[in-house]
């Protein structure tokens, strides 16, 4: 189905992302712009096809920013995107064409599903936009309804106030894929379900992912979440990726020292092993006015003055594992830099 | 459990709310219908309007023909049960037919400032920045005037009459609606559902009618329909003032005027006008409430 | 003797009845807390977990209707009149929130509203109140306390904002500390600070504390016992080390099981099929009965008793699986 629209093979990826900027202007009383809340200041990385790429950050990382700007439902300050070989813009792929191939699945709430639409209206829209008939918009419609798991002749007609938190994920879901996507992003989808509900939805989504032959973007704050469902994680802080790399490298041998913090600070499951000691102390930092250099020196143990003068770049490590930390990168003038770094 | 397995008990389960309850509107009737206060108002309101609409049938005189003998009768009198005006005209006539000028004088503008108002202001809360500034700025020059002060002057300008009366109190309420509808489009446009109808494609065109609109007609009917009871209001003043109907046009308003000097002699019937303008109102008001009530319940 | 239970409630049930609903949310729910004892209330949404917490200081909304027992450091709160419990909340019993801009006043700096609680509760002077407000923030760890102590709610960041309404809870030397999801909102880096920090003060003043949360994690973090909900009943409870390690109630057992852990990576998870429950529609027999896979005939005839299972732990369930495993 999607190998149709398949331009560059498997070695191409999907989503090429360079440069990505995202500035949000701070109006004064008199609607003059006095600052700007750096949301997105200059990320690149790839989505390669049919993988699950995990996105991870803390509140006011810009993982939601990147998300819109992917879509495009927010224009980019700066930077490129490219899908399977074409550039967005620039003459390229319009955004309403990008939208036949990257589709959004929203976070549960009552807001994401417009109250006064049935499940099957909201899915058919969609399609209604992009030139079908009403009947057949609405076939269409049903089917993604049954893929996803709900009948549509009972869940057809119903409005989201009649449904509960793990059906109206679902309608969510099927809405996104009713539009045939190749790539998904999920933005915190499963963060506001039940824990019982989410591995419904998760095990549902690993489903169409291999039945749809889907590639997945997946945000979460939820890090046992992104280490079930996915193939290469992209760590972010204020705006930039300080990490990225294979899920099992990053779980298992972290190297930058906020990664190392955000995986400690994971609750035990173990009631007669718990957490002793805060890995972090403090709140994020303001986005308005971050740190110079590197943004996380103001809560980080290693700090040194090279982390204040200069930003570090994203800088191999490992194969396919890239981290932008002074202390790990060898020649960069920070004390402890010198060698690779050792797990834990 | 296996998938199918997991599917098939997933498929049969009942919903979790169990009744379909239906849709917002059906849910809003429902819930109106069950407050006696609304129903009442709107009996009384029904009665209005349908013996307005039937004023011919249902009107037991001429509310034009004037008899200099048979001035300001008393209600009860005989053939004229509400008695006679100070030109000997059958006062429940001319109430029956003063219930078309004033009730038009009160829906009317509330309607068309409401498909205006209401448009200009789901335009500038949905567009956002400049486009609402544009819009939104211009009409606070006009809301910084009182209602009634606006109406006054600009029937001063347009000269007296039903027509320019009507064109005046829509130019009153058109700011007061898109600003409500402005604030709410706003609010709407921020869910994620809107943002999720723009991430299949869709114009703005297509989003505002099919994704927004039904969702602040809800607030904006409600806030429209609070303002019909200062319609007529404001409408039976101007016509009070002289700047709306003239006579001998039957309006509760003009009746309020005329009567005026009878008051110490004929009280009764100098207040059956004020009375009319106060039931409807009042009505109004109260049937506002109540569906406001209802738009906020959540089945 | 041993001493007397700082909380006990007795068969306690919550039904909220208006013109629109007749719901009863919680049902026979009874339990003991310690001082010094950190009990949590575990269940997902629609559980009743909240409901009972509330109830206990009477916090419920006006169509809320309480039956049973239940008694706050000998205080029979079902009995007492509003005033009475006023003198109840803040010295014996005291709450914190999910979300603390909703707890803090926005337009009081948190100084002025924690010496106005002291001042109300203990008639000291209003510089002795400052002083306590200082130390207190201090206890809860805020740097520059001094100078926060004159910051509005809005001017501190979401954990900062979470410490403050520690310190007003505990301004009044609380007994018994409710915390309805006061981490849940968080990230977290902030959430672990905020549990590590609310361990250490039960430990330091020895208040007893009931927890209320979703989150297992959480619950293996800070309970001693955890009292599992569903549909508004107990279904199990006992000491956390032993429920996590050798669960009993199949419910309990589809919650860990289908808690993301560290090692499910790529598998498929062990879900509870099914939905949440609508406490409208609840079947005659156990509630959880038609999501359960061990479901047999005499589940749904009669709803089972919560019987002992072992020393210190009871379970609502007529096989349970401690039984079964053996």
């Amino acid at each position: 189905m999607s190998s149709l629209r398949d331009r560059g093979g498997p070695a191409q990826p999907l989503l090429s992302v360079a440069g990505l900027r995202k500035y949000f202007p701070l109006r004064g009383p008199l609607g003059n712009t006095n600052a700007h809340v750096q949301a997105v200041d200059g990320i690149s990385f790839n989505v390669m096809k049919g993988e699950t790429l995990g996105v991870v950050g803390e509140s006011g990382c810009g993982k939601s920013t990147t998300a819109r700007l992917l879509m495009h439902l927010i224009k980019p300050d700066a930077g490129d995107i490219v899908l399977d070989g074409d550039p967005i813009g620039h003459g390229g792929i319009t955004p309403r064409e990008l939208r036949r191939d990257v589709q959004m699945v929203f976070q549960d709430s009552y807001a994401s599903l417009n109250p006064r639409h049935t499940a099957s209206a909201e899915i058919a829209f969609g399609l209604k936009v992009h030139g079908m008939k009403s009947g057949q918009a609405k076939e269409h419609a049903h089917a993604a309804l049954r893929l996803v798991g709900l009948d549509p002749n009972l869940f057809g007609d119903r409005y989201p106030h009649e449904m509960s938190g793990g059906q109206r994920q679902r309608v969510n879901v099927a809405r996104g894929i009713a539009l045939n996507p190749r790539l998904l992003i999920l933005d915190e989808s499963v963060s506001a379900l039940d824990k019982s509900v989410q591995a419904q939805v998760l095990n549902l989504l690993a489903d169409l992912k291999e039945r749809l032959n889907l590639t997945y973007v997946f945000i979460s704050h939820d890090l046992n979440v992104v280490r079930h469902v996915a193939d290469r994680v992209l760590v972010m802080y204020l705006g930039k990726i300080f990490e990225i790399g294979p899920a099992g490298d990053i779980y298992a041998n972290a190297a930058h020292p906020y990664t190392k913090a955000l995986l400690a600070s994971r609750l035990s499951m173990d009631p007669a092993h718990r957490v002793t000691a805060a890995p972090l102390t403090g709140d994020p930092p303001n986005p308005v006015r971050p740190p110079s250099g590197c943004r996380f020196r103001t809560r980080c143990a290693l700090a040194e003055t090279i982390c204040a003068t200069r930003e570090p770049p994203l800088n191999d490590i490992a194969v396919a594992h890239q981290v932008a930390c002074h202390a790990v990168t060898p020649g960069s003038g920070h004390s402890q830099a010198g060698g690779i770094a050792n797990a834990a | 459990m296996s998938a199918v397995a997991e599917k098939a008990v997933i498929a049969a389960t009942k919903p979790a709310r169990g009744r379909a309850t239906g849709g917002f509107w059906r849910r809003v009737a429902r819930h109106v219908l069950r407050d006696k206060v609304a129903l009442l108002c709107a009996a009384i309101l029904g009665a209005i309007a349908l013996s307005a609409i039937f004023a011919p049938w249902v009107a037991p005189a001429d509310p034009y023909k004037t008899s200099m003998i048979r001035r300001l009768l008393p209600p009860f009198s005989p053939h004229f049960i509400l008695g006679t005006d100070e030109l000997g005209r059958d006062m429940l006539s001319r109430l029956i037919y003063g219930g078309r000028v004033s009730l038009t004088m009160g829906l009317l503008p509330v309607v068309l400032a409401t498909v205006l108002g209401g448009s200009l202001g789901v335009i500038a809360g949905y567009f956002g920045r400049h486009v609402n500034m544009a819009i939104m700025r211009i009409i606070d020059v006009f809301y910084a005037f009182p209602s009634v002060l606006l109406a006054v002057a600009m029937a001063g300008v347009l000269g007296a009459g039903i027509v320019n009366s009507l064109i005046s109190l829509t130019l009153v309420f058109i700011p007061p609606i898109a600003r409500v509808a402005e604030s709410v489009t706003t609010q709407v446009r921020n869910q994620d559902y809107v943002e999720a109808a723009r991430a299949t494609g869709a114009s703005a065109a297509r989003i505002i009618v099919q994704q927004v609109l039904a969702n602040v007609t809800g607030p904006i009917l409600t806030y429209a329909s609070s303002l019909v009871s200062i319609a007529i209001i404001i409408s039976s003043g101007l016509s009070f003032l002289g700047l709306g109907a003239a006579p001998p046009i039957a309006d509760w308003g003009l009746m309020l005027n005329t009567l005026r000097q009878a008051i110490y002699v004929a009280p009764v019937n100098a207040v059956l006008p004020g009375a009319m303008i106060f039931a409807a109102s009042v009505s109004f008001n109260l049937l506002s409430d109540s569906l406001r009530t209802a738009m906020d319940v959540r089945a | 003797m041993p001493p007397e239970p700082l909380v006990e409630v007795d068969n306690l049930s919550v039904r909220f009845v208006n013109r629109d609903i007749d719901i009863q949310v919680v049902t026979d729910v009874s339990f003991q807390v310690d001082t010094g004892e950190v009990l949590c209330l575990l269940g997902e949404s629609g559980s009743g977990k909240t409901v009972t917490m509330r109830a206990l200081l009477r916090l419920l909304p006006p169509h809320a209707r309480i039956g049973g027992r239940i008694r706050l450091a000998g205080h029979d709160i079902a009995a007492m009149t509003e005033r009475a419990l006023e003198a109840v909340r803040g010295p014996v019993a005291a709450m914190i929130f999910q979300e603390p801009m909703t707890a803090l006043d926005p337009v009081f700096t948190i100084g002025t509203q924690i010496a106005e609680t002291i001042v109300a509760h203990e008639h000291v002077s209003w510089r002795e109140a400052r002083k306590r407000a200082l130390d207190l923030l201090e206890m809860v760890q805020i740097p520059s306390a001094a100078r926060r102590l004159d910051a509005f709610p809005h001017e501190l960041s979401g954990g900062l904002r979470q410490r403050a309404m520690i310190a007003l809870a505990l301004s009044c030397r609380p007994a018994l500390l409710l915390a309805d999801e006061p981490t849940t909102a968080l990230d977290a880096t902030v959430q672990i600070q905020i549990l590590l920090l609310l361990r250490s003060l039960q430990q330091e003043l020895g208040m007893a504390t009931i927890f209320v949360t979703h989150d297992i994690g959480v619950a293996c973090e800070v309970a001693d016992r955890i009292a599992v909900m569903y549909a508004g009943r107990f279904v199990e409870t006992g000491p956390v080390a032993a429920i996590i390690q050798r669960p009993a109630h199949p419910y309990t057992a589809g919650l860990l099981h289908s808690t993301v852990q560290v090692d499910s990576r790529g598998a498929r998870l062990a879900s509870i099929t099914g939905y949440p429950p609508d406490l409208t529609l609840m079947p005659p027999g156990c509630g959880f009965a038609p999501r359960c896979q061990y479901r047999q005939s005499d589940c749904d005839a009669a709803m089972p008793d919560l019987t002992a299972v072992a020393p210190g732990r009871m379970a609502r369930c007529p096989r349970p699986l401690l039984a079964v495993a053996g």
